[in-house]
């Protein structure tokens, strides 16, 4: 198995994401809102990024932006090297979100299939290629149940491989473990891992977890709020394989540090709040929204 | 973590209606039809299992979850046979029981006389549909006669059903593509149903008769099946436009990100995701144009239907009351058989209702 892309990212092919100046504000009632200021950011091609911060600093918009699904309000963004809205067209990217948003009515099968089915594939490859996703995930025995004969965990790996079904060589990921238990949550977490070393894909991944994205990356972005920034990258410093093992590494719990405290010196007034977070507590990010609606 | 679904509520939906209309027409539309929103969609807790649930758990889940449905439509049939029984128990009950002038107090009737003239025999009465209509030499049985008298009122509303379907899901392809349409359209479609078209059929009944264009000449059936439509066309333009506007975010998003248009979208996505709401719509507009059929036949004295049978065997009743009750059953089959073959549609799209199922 190859796991290169953790350690050297190729230099020749062409940057997956390059975020330029990009400023996002959203115009509600109560006024308007600062989600993103001055983000610049380079994800390079087989390179994993993790977004990380506080509850409402940006990840979401960011990423949103990055797939086109929103407009940023000034800068750029490229994505190998083409703007947003071509790429999306050309199906650079596959994406997943926090819930896993498959059709009720179509089969695992057909859920995978679907972007397929969509850009004309014809129904034999398509099969060929939906039985390899399936295996890929560990799934499939399941291939022609229905979403709502799935656990929560099953439902998201679907997503996954739906994700991954035309091979984006860019993934675009909203916690999308975010509503699996610990157990499951590793095992996904060694799962991806494995995936993206088969496909080569760049990942921009959002996650609350610390540990998660520790364990993921080979870049993590801490950002801070309002306005959502960069409040620093900290490049992780676990080149070779990632395994169970290495959960129980020092350098593994050296880079947990780094992150958070990366977190904290980020939110000067927050620190519970961020404090919080940096235990992966989901109540924590309580304080967060509060502060947000004053 | 929730409060990633709670940025999502945040964000105005690009299918939320105009927030006092949607409402105002989801309301009527739940009073008048119990169209049941099948709950658990755009609800990101509430769908799917909650999290953490281990594979093993599965199998038996699956078959839990199957089992009450089946025993669920068993009951629905039971509690259909049981009410069916005690009606006829009440009635040939009270009929034995109760005096044979009814109940009155203060001069006022407050029950019905018991006299086989008032409340014949059920037995009477279906015995009665088998002998023949009027004593002439070769008549029918009053069966066959209630029979043909339905199944012209049931071409009129089918017809009458299908031009409603047009128009219904028609209206609610046009207020979903635009907005502004929504604004413009929505209260008028409300508004429409508080004119008792009904009521008028004599009159649609005049306008009709004066429309000649080229070889096409206007046949009296046809304002039946106009009034039938007009009736049937609310409860469809709404439960389709609710229906096609219930993807969620999520969704709407995932085929954005699929780069595929509107149309597409609408194909792969919105028309399927209507089908919940689509069918108690279909299923209440389909009632609708029955009523619709036959009140307008009554009222035009459109010959033929189950109305004008209606009509003239009431008139008959004192001579032979049981005969009065062939088109009453009548008009309950045909409604029975309407139920049916709308029941019958959703046994097909059964996977299309999934998420009624997952609620
Ligand atoms: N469509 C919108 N309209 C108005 N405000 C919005 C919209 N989308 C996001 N926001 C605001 O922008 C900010 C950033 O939101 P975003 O969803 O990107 O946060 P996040 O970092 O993903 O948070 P979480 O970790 O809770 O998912 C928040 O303050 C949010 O309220
Ligand atoms: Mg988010």
């Amino acid at each position: 198995m190859n796991q290169a892309q953790h350690g050297a990212p190729s230099q020749t092919t062409a940057d997956a994401v390059t975020v330029t100046g990009v400023d996002k504000t959203f115009d509600t009632r109560s006024g308007q809102v600062h989600a993103l200021q001055g983000i610049n950011l380079t994800v390079k091609a087989g390179e994993f990024v993790s977004l990380i911060g506080p509850s409402g600093c940006g990840k979401s918009t960011l990423m949103r932006i990055i797939a086109d699904l929103d407009q940023p309000t000034a800068g750029s963004v490229a994505v190998f090297g083409k703007s947003a809205g071509q790429a999306r067209l050309d199906q650079d990217y596959g994406i997943a979100f926090q819930q896993a948003g498959l059709l009720p009515w179509r089969t695992v099968a057909a859920n995978v299939g679907l972007p397929l089915e969509l850009h004309g594939v014809g129904s034999a490859a398509r099969a060929a290629r939906v039985a390899e996703l399936l295996s890929m995930v560990g799934l499939t025995e399941f291939a022609d149940r229905y979403p709502d004969q799935l656990s929560g965990g099953m439902q998201q790996r679907v997503a996954i491989a739906r994700s991954l079904a035309e091979s984006p060589s860019l993934l675009l990921m909203d916690e999308p473990f975010g509503a699996l238990d610990e157990m499951t949550r590793e095992r996904m977490q060694t799962e991806l891992v494995r995936i993206c070393a088969e496909t080569q894909a760049a990942v921009v991944f959002v996650t609350h977890s610390i540990p998660e994205a520790v364990y993921l990356s080979d870049r993590v972005v801490v950002m801070s709020a309002r306005p959502g920034r960069i409040q620093e990258i900290v490049p992780m410093r676990l080149d070779g394989e990632r395994t169970e093992s290495l959960r129980e590494d020092t350098r593994y719990f050296e880079m947990i540090t780094a992150v958070r405290e990366a977190l904290h010196g980020g939110n000067p007034g927050g620190g519970i709040a961020t404090g919080g977070l940096a235990t992966g507590s989901v109540a924590a990010s309580a304080p967060v929204r509060g502060a947000e609606t004053r | 973590m929730t409060t990633g679904a709670e940025t999502e509520g945040l964000r105005p939906g690009p299918e939320a209606g105009p927030p006092g209309l949607d409402t105002a027409a989801g309301g009527l539309l739940d009073q008048r039809s119990g169209v049941e929103n099948p709950a658990g969609r755009g609800n990101p807790a509430g769908r799917g299992n909650p999290a953490g649930r281990v594979a093993r758990n599965e199998r038996i889940e699956t078959k839990a979850r199957q089992t009450p449905r089946g025993a669920r439509e068993l009951q629905v049939w039971a509690y259909g046979a049981l009410g069916l029984a005690a009606i006829v128990i009440v009635w040939e009950l009270y009929k034995l029981l109760a005096p044979a002038d009814g109940v009155v107090i203060g001069g006022l009737r407050v029950l019905p006389r018991t006299t086989d003239l008032a409340m014949p025999h059920i037995w009477d009465m279906l015995a009665r549909l088998f002998e023949p209509v009027t004593r002439a030499e070769g008549a029918a049985p009053l069966w066959a006669a209630v029979g043909a008298g339905a199944l012209v009122t049931l071409g009129i509303a089918a017809v009458g059903w299908l031009v409603g379907l047009v128009v219904g899901v028609g209206l609610a392809l046009v207020m979903l593509r635009w907005r502004l349409a929504e604004w413009g359209l929505l209260p008028w479609i409300i508004l429409s149903q508080t004119v008792p078209l009904i009521a008028f059929a004599p009159i649609v009944r005049s306008w009709g008769s004066k429309i000649q264009i080229g070889g096409f000449e206007w046949a009296d059936w046809m304002s039946v099946a106009l009034i039938a439509s007009y009736l049937a066309f609310f409860p469809i333009a709404i439960g389709a436009l609710r229906g096609l506007q219930s993807p969620d975010v999520i969704h709407t998003e995932l085929m954005r990100s699929y780069g595929i248009g509107w149309w597409r979208t609408l194909v792969k996505l919105r028309v399927p995701a209507s089908v919940p709401y689509l069918l108690p719509a279909l299923r209440l507009g389909a009632a609708n144009a029955v009523i619709g059929a036959v009140v307008a036949e009554v009222s035009t004295g459109l010959q033929g239907g189950l109305g004008r049978i209606l009509i003239q065997y009431a008139g008959q009743a004192s001579g032979d009351p049981a005969k009065a009750w062939g088109p009453i059953f009548g008009a309950i089959v045909l409604g029975l058989v309407v139920a049916g073959s709308i029941a019958l549609l959703g046994v097909f799209l059964k996977n299309y209702r999934r998420v009624e199922v997952n609620a």
